[in-house]
């Protein structure tokens, strides 16, 4: 089993949270991981991403390979977009909708969309809205991290105790806000995982 | 469970496990994770590793070399540049040679993710003609470092570590081991050979050349240097540090085919490499960074075509390197890709909203007009970011410090109102020493520090000018009617515009002090800062 996960955003969006936990998961259960990420000058409201790479033998690379993703997990969509060339012929792309436009040639929202559903397998949800709904906007990440779970490799009880691992020092409330973000956006992608995938 | 960490933060924990008891450091990507994991370690405050920063890498390398004269374990910590300014004392060093153990890291940065160029520190250890050691993973980051200690302390010598960017900021499992007590004071039997006078300094040098042998020996014997010959003749690989992940990424299942010697320890181990050489047809080196070890094998085998690598053009010669480029060079098949769609635009970085710096900018734009667009030298900090759309407002970036002097400098040429824009840790870092060859000769410079209280690029680290910087300034001799300070606000900008103008108009040296905390800084930490100052006014 291999597993390779790009994680796409811009600088203070969370991706980072997303890879924390897929690594605590993929630790909990046993596995090799290796996670690579952006430090320094591009967090500073640039392009950042994070390759995840989880397996049960030793992994090299801490760099997927290009064309070998099995998905890739944006907070953004023209972030993701950005990561193609590394996704497999059959890879996945889930997404949230919600744009985040800090540049003056931001494309057409529908533009984007147009380029996602090119690619049979995809998932695009308002993660934002339905963070927000939930109660607070930043918990996206942790939308958009349930919504691409039943593609991820890892079992739901590990990715929640690592939520909670992750949060042991915020109060209940957090750890609450976060675990039903996680459920709220599983739940979602349930329905239309089906229809994507021509199911 | 093993810990997850990254590779900057397994080279630390491994230098804790290895008896460390001080890290110095300045903060640089992609180094600054180092240091401030051992900040943060609770273990680390138990042992009382010292941990603060320092005010820049030289004063850091410098400290470390105190700490070890006085027999304990240090290590300092720089990105790839900061070795520039450290190489005083990492030189001569070499030369006096070592107490307790001392390890350099180092953490290039190809690519240029975060820097200004992609230097190679190999050349700095070729150069000093000390041990280097490059891991190639994170648990090879822990590992690495008690033996950089032991090492370190057998050939009295110290040792550099070369980190690369993907290596430090990349996560992995790892296992911790044995832990090492620290070591006693212990001063050296004879100091005379940290006395560089000409007379021991003669000495010393000939007997850093004599190691030279030894050190070889080390990295022939070294398990970090290994050399698996395969029955294929075909084609033999010298896979350097990180490169040997790339290798392996490609050839995984395939071993067998090819003959591999991986190189985390140098001075390069000779023998191994004319093995591997005699043994094989054609010989690729994957190596991140420079082509150092290209270079050397040409040296050895008289510059030849069976010698494969960046100068050969097989690998690019810039930039680092990563999957498909050494599967290219192994000339394995690539699937076609997908391109990125064209609708996608690209999404530099910039300030962040509400930072201090942008209505710096906007008041020094509102004055080009007036002064000419080509007057205002950088320094290197998020305020470099001026230098881009939409600001425009900074022409110069080099190193750090370089605002100062580079003004001072133009303004000898005859440029009016030359400006110099330079962050506080910055100034601290570099900037006094040329401020005050700018007084020394009243130079018609205005010089502004903008002051947001941390060192807010690497992740807003403390600074060491926080509450110093008006005395400094008068120190230096700075006149103080044109010490000035303002706050860069929207509502200011009018009056703003309008002391900066005053200020450009004196013909001799003027400072403005541009004071608004990073928004980057927590709440807790301005409370910090706040009781940092206070504590530096009672005091006097």
């Amino acid at each position: 089993m291999k597993t390779n996960i790009i994680l796409s955003g811009v600088g203070g969006q969370g991706i980072l949270t997303i890879a924390a936990i897929l690594d605590t998961a993929a630790l909990i259960e046993d596995l090799f991981i290796k996670q690579s990420e952006v430090h320094g000058m591009s967090q500073r409201g640039g392009a950042v991403q994070s390759h995840v790479r989880i397996s049960d033998k030793e992994i090299f690379s801490d760099l997927i390979p290009e064309g070998q993703a099995d998905l890739i997990l944006s907070v953004e969509p023209m972030e993701m977009l950005r990561y193609i060339p590394f996704l497999k012929k059959d890879g996945w792309l889930v997404t949230d909708s919600e744009s985040f436009v800090n540049t003056s040639n931001y494309p057409e929202k529908s533009d984007l969309f147009d380029q996602i559903k090119e690619h049979p397998n995809h998932i695009i949800v308002n993660a934002t809205e339905i963070a927000k709904y939930i109660g607070n906007s930043k918990v996206a990440n942790m939308v958009i991290l349930g919504a691409a779970s039943a593609i991820i490799p890892l079992s739901e009880s590990s990715m929640i105790e690592a939520i909670k691992k992750l949060f042991q020092h915020k109060s209940e409330r957090i750890i609450k806000l976060n675990l039903e973000a996680f459920s709220k956006g599983k739940k979602v992608a349930e329905g239309i995982t089906d229809v994507a995938a021509g199911k | 469970m093993k810990s997850l960490l990254l590779g900057n933060e397994a080279l630390a924990q491994g230098s804790i496990d290895a008896g460390l008891s001080g890290v110095y450091a300045y903060p640089g990507t992609p180094s600054t994770e180092i240091t401030e994991y051992i900040q943060k370690s609770k273990p680390a405050k138990e042992l009382k590793i010292h941990t603060t920063w320092s005010v820049n890498e030289k004063t850091a390398m410098e400290a470390a070399l105190g700490m070890s004269y006085a027999g304990k374990r240090a290590m300092v910590v720089m990105k790839h540049v900061g070795l520039n300014v450290a190489s005083d004392v990492f030189m001569n060093m070499a030369v006096s040679g070592i107490n307790g153990g001392l390890v350099v890291v180092v953490a290039d940065d190809p690519s240029m993710h975060s820097s200004q160029n992609e230097q190679d520190s190999r050349f700095y250890g070729k150069f000093a003609m000390i041990p280097i050691l490059e891991p190639s993973n994170q648990q090879e980051a822990y590992d690495v470092m008690s033996y950089a200690f032991d090492l370190s302390e057998e050939s009295q010598l110290p040792v550099l570590l070369r980190m690369v960017t993907r290596l430090s900021h990349s996560r992995a499992g790892i296992e911790t081991g044995k832990k090492r007590n620290q070591n006693d004071k212990n001063l050296p039997e004879d100091t005379t050979r940290f006395a560089l006078l000409p007379l021991n300094a003669k000495k010393q040098f000939d007997l850093l050349v004599d190691k030279k042998d030894i050190l070889i020996e080390h990295s022939e014997n070294s398990n970090l240097n290994t050399l698996k010959l395969s029955d294929d003749k075909g084609i033999g690989i010298i896979a350097c540090g990180l490169a040997y992940n790339y290798l392996m990424e490609n050839i995984g299942e395939d071993q067998s085919s090819y003959s591999v010697l991986k190189i985390s320890q140098y001075p390069l181990p000779k023998q191994k490499i004319k093995a591997l050489y005699r043994h094989c047809d054609n010989i690729l080196v994957l190596e991140e960074g420079y082509p150092v070890v290209e270079e050397l094998l040409h040296n050895y085998f008289d510059e030849n075509d069976k010698i494969k690598g960046k100068l050969s053009c097989d690998l690019p010669r810039t930039g680092e390197l990563n999957p498909k480029i050494v599967g290219k060079a192994l000339g394995l098949h690539q699937d076609k890709i997908t391109p990125v769609p064209s609708v996608v635009t690209p999404r530099p970085p910039q300030l962040c909203e509400g930072c201090g710096h942008i209505d710096l900018f906007n008041t020094i734009n509102e004055l080009i007009p007036e002064i000419g667009d080509k007057n205002v030298f950088g320094d290197i900090g998020c305020y470099a970011l001026g230098a881009l759309p939409p600001l425009n407002t900074i022409n110069t970036l080099i190193d750090m410090g370089a605002s100062i002097t580079m003004a001072k400098g133009a303004a000898d040429a005859g440029m009016e109102n030359a400006i110099a824009v330079i962050g506080d840790s910055t100034f601290t870092h570099s900037g006094m020493t040329g401020l005050l060859d700018a007084v020394y000769e009243n130079s018609p410079i205005t010089v502004i520090i903008s002051d947001n209280s941390a060192v807010a690029m690497t992740g807003a680290q403390e600074s060491t000018a926080v509450g110093r910087l008006h005395k400094i300034c008068l120190g230096i001799g700075v006149h103080p009617d044109h010490l000035k300070t303002m706050v860069p606000l929207k509502k200011n900008h009018e009056k703003n515009v309008e002391l900066l103008r005053n200020e450009l108009k004196y013909k001799g040296v003027s400072v403005i002090i541009s004071e608004r905390p990073c928004v980057r800084l927590s709440r807790d930490q301005k409370e910090e800062i706040k009781a940092r100052i206070a504590s530096l006014n009672q005091s006097v």
